[in-house]
């Protein structure tokens, strides 16, 4: 086995209400939806109307400068509203469930047999190319490329992030199916990275076909980015593919079944949650039966699809987000507080050491919505350095997208970069300012200018 | 507390958009928000934050400055009672008081000329006022002489906030160090208030030397031989002094126990960056250990390499000056290289022009001029290994 490589620029934030490792039972979801918001970039071009019937797997709509690349309904059912926004955007398509999911017919193959074009058209026709994304960009991946190679993290090192092992478990079968898929889709490696404190499970230490590099430390260690700049960073021109091993699973499926099946297990977790466990539901999902009693509700409270750091607020009977395998539940925290910026603040957490809560590191906290103060201007230096581990000048970055300097974005490495990535850049700073946003912004622009 | 936040509430639509005081908007939120961490929560991007902010910052900064500051005090009444003979009859108290009188108006001075000008650019702007003037603020009374007219104080940080900051754009944008604007400022445009043996003992007695050890020592370049070695016996050689900080000076550059207990606090929290810190102390060490072995004149001879360190306000200047995060170098590398050559060029200038003996303030603010530069060749490293990189896999 490779070597292990070690992160430790970064910060594990050690979030309360971490999910026990039980599989527990909710109602099942009477609504799903797919929200396009969830693929940056995306205009999406509908394909079925309100009042139409769906088959799990049936595409909803498509991207309008790629029509090859659907998204599907990941139940059976009708759609039954959607929902748009400002300048006739589209926010949700919702598909009211039927009692059995019925699910469109796709060919059972073993991947092995099948041929590249092949692979991509099926992927492309179920719907489930839209789990392949790409860098640079970090948006969902062009069938006309071939990666330079395909990157798989199984590990998250997120706050309160799932067990990703835990995820997987009695699923080695679709797994290997799905890595052997993906093997067949770039001419380099499929890299599977692991890390031998957390993953412990056989369906990746065993996995085959694939070349697997060990990590360990600290977050974003388990980011697909962070992972990529050490074994092969991205240069300009270069693509390669990303994908997360719960969604190998449902490439897995489809060839194994024949069908678009994207049931997962999810983490309900966080410091607002009665007792944090893992839950059986289907991408999409509404999340009011699952969150349904299970709330504390002494205070006002967010909820979440996806993590603290890179999730999106959700109502509480809003839906799961497409890539999302945790709900966090936090306090809102919308809240005056007395001279907040001077007490010692022993139940706050800091990377610097300015509280006195740094004498206690292994305090899972309690932390809410709440800014801590106002946007400022940039003023500290340095602070970003500490949490990103790759050779590339974060604040120096940050402010070339400000400027919207196309060159110099490039030159200081935006093709590395995913917002995710710089996620805790954005939390530790001190001038609150909003690095992922910016970070998108860039790479919006990037995108507008290079084609 | 619930009282005092209601009656914010009550009277915050006053002061907003329509209100009778909108114009006053700025000053309303200032006082609100120091009393109060608001209640924004976060809408896009991460959803917890770190707790710290920028006040946080800076009154971490403000209580690294608090043990200068006490010795300061105290040291500005031990040299007054000292010159005039009655040291020994006077209690610590009093020594106290008498520093204290002599000081505190200079600092009250400082925050309200400072704090006036920025609430009323932000009130202008239409922005919020910055927390950055917290620590100038501070900073300005410290590395004044105690008998520093109170006007000439005004004045010079009134000229430090505007031409410093504000017409760059405010706490963020400026180039230069604003408290330190301020010294050059004071320095050039009232200079026999800013040097000579009279300025830094509060009242002294005439015939009391009140000469600071590098005047003394900028006495070295025209002296040699035996004469040399008696100046530097007679008013160099009790380095504990200099070390303690019982020596004429500015306020609160005189301790180097008192600023290295300010480094502690700024490099544990994690606020001062140690690289400047460490780097600026290595780059004066490097230059006077060059001084000692070049030789050339008494100063260079007899002044030990580390003593420079000690003297006047190089210390200060390595913790609370160079390690401003606005105006020092921003890259990580940059900041080794920038440390290093003001503590370089401060020993370098200290000791080959005596018109300048106190070299710090000017190897600051040059240093401050050339880190965008030293940050740019930093920059084009990190791309350049970049670029490097795609030729290697091409």
């Amino acid at each position: 086995m490779s070597e292990v490589k070690k992160i430790k620029k970064g910060l594990d934030i050690k979030l309360a209400g971490k999910a026990e490792k039980v599989l527990e039972k909710a109602d099942r979801s009477e609504t799903y939806a797919i929200k396009p918001s969830n693929f940056p970039g995306l205009t999406p071009k509908l394909k079925v109307k309100v009042d139409a019937e769906v088959k799990a797997g049936d595409s909803l709509f498509f991207d309008k400068y790629c029509p090859e690349i659907n998204f599907a309904s990941p139940v059976s059912g009708k759609v039954i509203a959607v929902n748009r926004g400002e300048r006739r955007k589209i926010l949700e398509v919702v598909i009211q469930a039927d009692a059995e999911i019925q699910y469109q017919e796709f060919k059972k193959a073993d991947p092995n047999g099948l041929s590249r074009d092949e692979i991509k058209e099926e992927l492309l026709k179920s719907g489930l190319w839209a789990f392949v994304r790409q860098r640079p960009y970090d948006v969902v991946a062009k069938p006309e490329d071939t990666p330079k190679a395909i990157f798989v993290s199984a590990f998250d090192t997120a706050p309160l992030a799932a067990d990703i092992d835990f995820l997987l478990e009695n699923e080695a079968v679709a797994f290997q199916a799905g890595l052997d898929a993906l093997a067949k889709l770039t001419d380099g490696k499929l890299y599977l990275n692991i890390n031998p404190n957390i993953n412990q499970s056989k369906i990746f230490t065993e996995a085959k076909n694939v070349e697997i590099r060990q990590f360990t430390g600290v977050h974003p260690a388990g980011n697909i980015g962070v992972q990529i700049h050490h074994i092969s960073p991205m240069n300009k021109g270069e693509v390669a593919w990303v994908i997360r091993p719960q969604e190998v699973i449902f490439i897995g499926r489809l060839f194994t079944k024949g069908i678009y099946d994207v049931s997962r297990k999810i983490a309900l977790c966080g410091s607002e949650v009665k007792t944090p466990c893992y839950f059986e539901t289907i991408l999409g999902a509404s999340v009011r039966n699952i969150l349904k009693g299970k709330l504390k509700d002494d205070e006002k409270i967010r909820v979440i699809s996806g993590n603290v750091l890179t999730g999106s607020q959700i109502l509480e009977d809003g839906f799961l987000n497409f890539y999302d395998s945790q709900i966090t539940v936090i306090p809102e925290g919308d809240k005056f507080e007395f001279l907040g910026w001077a007490l010692p603040g022993l139940q706050k957490f800091s990377m610097s050491k300015t509280f006195f809560s740094w004498l206690m590191p292994n305090k899972e906290y309690r932390l809410d919505a709440n800014l801590h103060g106002e946007h400022r201007a940039f003023v500290m230096t340095g602070e970003y350095d500490k949490v990103l581990p790759m050779d590339v000048l974060p604040q120096q970055l940050v402010k070339s997208i400000m400027i919207e300097d196309i060159d110099q974005m490039e030159q200081l490495g935006i093709y590395e970069v995913a917002p995710e990535d710089l996620a805790l850049c954005e939390f530790v700073c001190t001038s609150k300012i909003n690095v992922q946003d910016l970070v998108r912004k860039g790479i919006d622009l990037m995108i507008k200018e290079m084609s | 507390m619930k009282a005092l936040r209601k009656f914010l509430d009550k009277k915050k639509p006053l002061f907003q958009k329509g209100g009778k005081f909108a114009k006053l908007q700025s000053s309303f939120e200032a006082f609100e928000t120091f009393l109060f961490v608001p209640d924004i929560t976060s809408h896009t991007g991460t959803h917890i934050k770190d707790a710290i902010d920028l006040k946080r910052t800076m009154s971490i900064v403000v209580m690294a400055l608090i043990p200068a500051l006490l010795f300061g005090i105290y040291n500005t009444g031990y040299l007054h009672f000292l010159s005039v003979g009655e040291l020994a009859n006077t209690d610590f108290l009093d020594i106290c008081i008498y520093g204290l009188i002599k000081i505190l108006p200079i600092i009250v001075v400082s925050y309200v000329v400072g704090l006036g000008i920025e609430f009323a650019f932000a009130q202008m702007r239409g922005h919020q006022v910055n927390e950055g003037f917290l620590v100038s603020g501070m900073l300005i009374p410290l590395i004044m002489p105690v008998t520093a007219p109170l006007w000439m104080v005004a004045v010079s940080t009134a000229f430090a906030v505007v031409i410093g900051k504000e017409v760059f754009g405010g706490t963020g944008m400026n180039i230069w160090n604003p408290a330190l604007v301020a010294r050059a400022f004071f320095f050039f445009a009232y200079p026999s208030k800013m040097s000579g043996e009279s300025v830094w003992i509060a009242e002294k007695a005439d015939s009391f030397s009140g000469a600071t050890p590098l005047a003394h020592a900028a006495n070295l370049v025209d002296v040699k031989g035996d004469a040399a070695v008696t100046l530097y016996q007679q008013h160099l050689s009790n380095v504990w002094d200099m070390f303690v900080g019982f020596i004429p000076g500015s306020i609160g550059e005189t301790s180097t126990i008192a600023i290295l207990i300010g480094a502690v606090i700024l490099i544990a929290t994690g606020i001062g960056s140690w690289k400047i810190i460490v780097s600026v102390f290595a780059g004066g060490y490097v230059m006077g250990m060059l001084f000692n072995l070049i030789g050339g004149n008494s100063y260079m001879e007899l002044i030990p390499a580390w003593q420079h360190l000690i003297m006047g306000g190089f210390a200060f200047g390595a913790v609370f000056m160079a390690t401003d995060p606005v105006s020092g170098a921003q890259t990580a590398r940059g900041k080794y290289i920038y440390g290093f050559l003001i503590g370089f060029l401060a020993v370098l200038i200290r000791v080959l022009n005596a018109g300048f003996p106190e070299a710090m303030m000017l190897s600051i603010l040059l240093m401050n001029t050339f880190a965008p530069l030293i940050d740019h060749y930093v920059v084009q490293g990190n791309i350049k290994r970049r670029l490097k990189r795609v030729k290697v896999s091409a």
